[in-house]
């Protein structure tokens, strides 16, 4: 076998494990050296879902809760490309995203903010990426919500997302924002990014282009997974 | 370019990604043993971590993993995807119902140890982190290059899953500590 390893995590952009920010990382961060481990074929390769995942609605996050109804609020179209490091776009991958509703509210027993639940809304969806590594979702731009992290305490409206990509070293799981939001300064999740580009870059742009007219607004976030190095490794086939 | 950062999946990723279960890999027609993985996930105070996830990744009975990439001559049962996910319940715990792995290749000659990779994800954890089990009853643990690489011998152990049948039924058990005296082996790769 002749196969290519993938490039390091760029830990300038991913966030440290232990953030004092963030008080739910204190406790849960792993605190010793990591390992490194060289990649083998097991690192290299991963899961794949095939096309049956995933149905067409499952990308309208307005009409996917099984009630026949409408979600309420600014109902938005999210598009976006999910690249690696090389910008080759990265085809057929899962994406998973969940969300708070409108008002800013889980369809989650634990979330137990005082804002209204929406019957018309569950709040998650999951598309494939076509060929050229795009994805497209259809939802209503989530409210922020306070939580308990320090006083008077409130995340900005956000998305979060899976992603795959083709190995079990690609995986990716994160959270982007929209612009001008301004309650991004004070978010110890968002600044737990060590540097200004990398929180940039979880912030989704406006896109006049996608916006529909009389309909709903565009949002664009492109995505990067770690993308493969120049040389492959060797393994002699057995 | 570089890499989107990492952020938490935070308090509600059930939502997302465990409504269906998917912590069942292995149905009675596939080949292999059947084997149950029971765990679970502990933070720096001991206590345990409610909304922590799992996602294992692995070869089938003969060493094979389900990926394009992998050129071995070694029978694929396409059924058997390789991949399972588990969220914790409200004690920690995490399981999945799969097939003992075979053996797979590693660096040049060398053949690795049956394993399962493992990906972990928690409210908290603001990057996942990786990890490996091992099985308590393979010989060819102490020949694995990536175990050798652990210099620390108490370390090597938590890498490794107790074999505790029940009811004649393989379990193995595979707790998960994510700080503390007896933290996990997670690897940078």
């Amino acid at each position: 076998m002749n196969l290519t390893p993938y490039k390091p995590r760029d830990w300038k952009s991913h966030p440290p494990y232990r953030y004092e920010g963030y008080k739910s990382s204190i406790k849960r961060a792993p605190l010793k050296r990591l390992v490194p481990l060289k990649q083998t074929l097991s690192e290299i390769t991963g899961p794949l879902f095939g096309h049956e995942t995933v149905q067409e609605v499952d990308r309208d996050l307005t009409r996917n809760a099984g009630t026949g109804g409408e979600a309420m609020g600014e109902r938005i179209i999210m598009v976006g490309r999910v690249l690696d490091e090389e910008e080759r776009p990265v085809p057929n991958t899962l994406i998973e995203v969940w969300q708070a509703n409108a008002a800013g509210r889980y369809h989650h027993e634990v979330d137990q903010h005082n804002a209204p639940l929406d019957p018309n809304f569950i709040g998650a969806g999951r598309c494939k990426t076509n060929e050229k590594g795009e994805y497209r979702f259809v939802t209503v731009k989530p409210g922020p919500y306070p939580w308990l992290n320090h006083p008077n305490a409130w995340r900005p409206a956000h998305i979060h997302l899976s992603l795959f990509g083709p190995s079990f070293i690609t995986r990716l799981v994160t959270q982007f924002y929209f612009p001008g939001d301004p309650l991004i300064p004070l978010d110890p999740i968002l600044n737990s990014v060590p540097s200004k580009s990398g929180r940039q870059r979880l912030i989704a742009s406006y896109a006049h282009d996608v916006t529909e007219p009389e309909w709903a607004l565009g949002y664009r976030f492109d995505i990067v997974l770690r993308g493969r190095q120049a040389t492959p490794f060797e393994e002699s086939a057995r | 370019m570089r890499q989107t950062p990492s952020q938490t999946v935070g308090p509600f990723y059930s939502l997302g990604m465990t409504r269906q279960p998917m912590n069942r890999l292995a149905r009675d027609s596939m080949e292999g043993e059947k084997i149950r993985i029971e765990g679970r996930v502990f933070d720096g105070d001991g206590e345990p971590v409610p909304d922590a996830m799992i996602e294992i990744w692995q070869a089938n009975a003969y060493g094979r993993y389900n990926h394009p990439d992998d050129k071995q001559e070694k029978p694929l049962d396409s059924s058997f995807t390789g991949w399972g996910r588990s969220g914790t319940d409200r004690s920690g715990i995490f399981s999945f119902e799969t097939i003992k792995p075979g053996p797979v290749p590693g660096a040049g000659e060398s053949l690795q140890a049956p394993h399962i990779n493992v990906t972990i994800f928690a409210r908290g954890m603001l990057v996942h982190a990786f990890t490996r089990i091992y099985f308590s009853d393979e010989a060819a643990n102490h020949a694995d290059p990536i175990l050798s690489s652990i210099k620390s011998k108490e370390r090597r152990k938590t890498l490794i899953a107790r074999r505790e049948d029940q009811d004649n039924r393989p379990v193995y058990r595979f707790d998960i500590r994510l700080q503390g005296e007896n933290e996990t082996v997670f690897f940078d790769m």
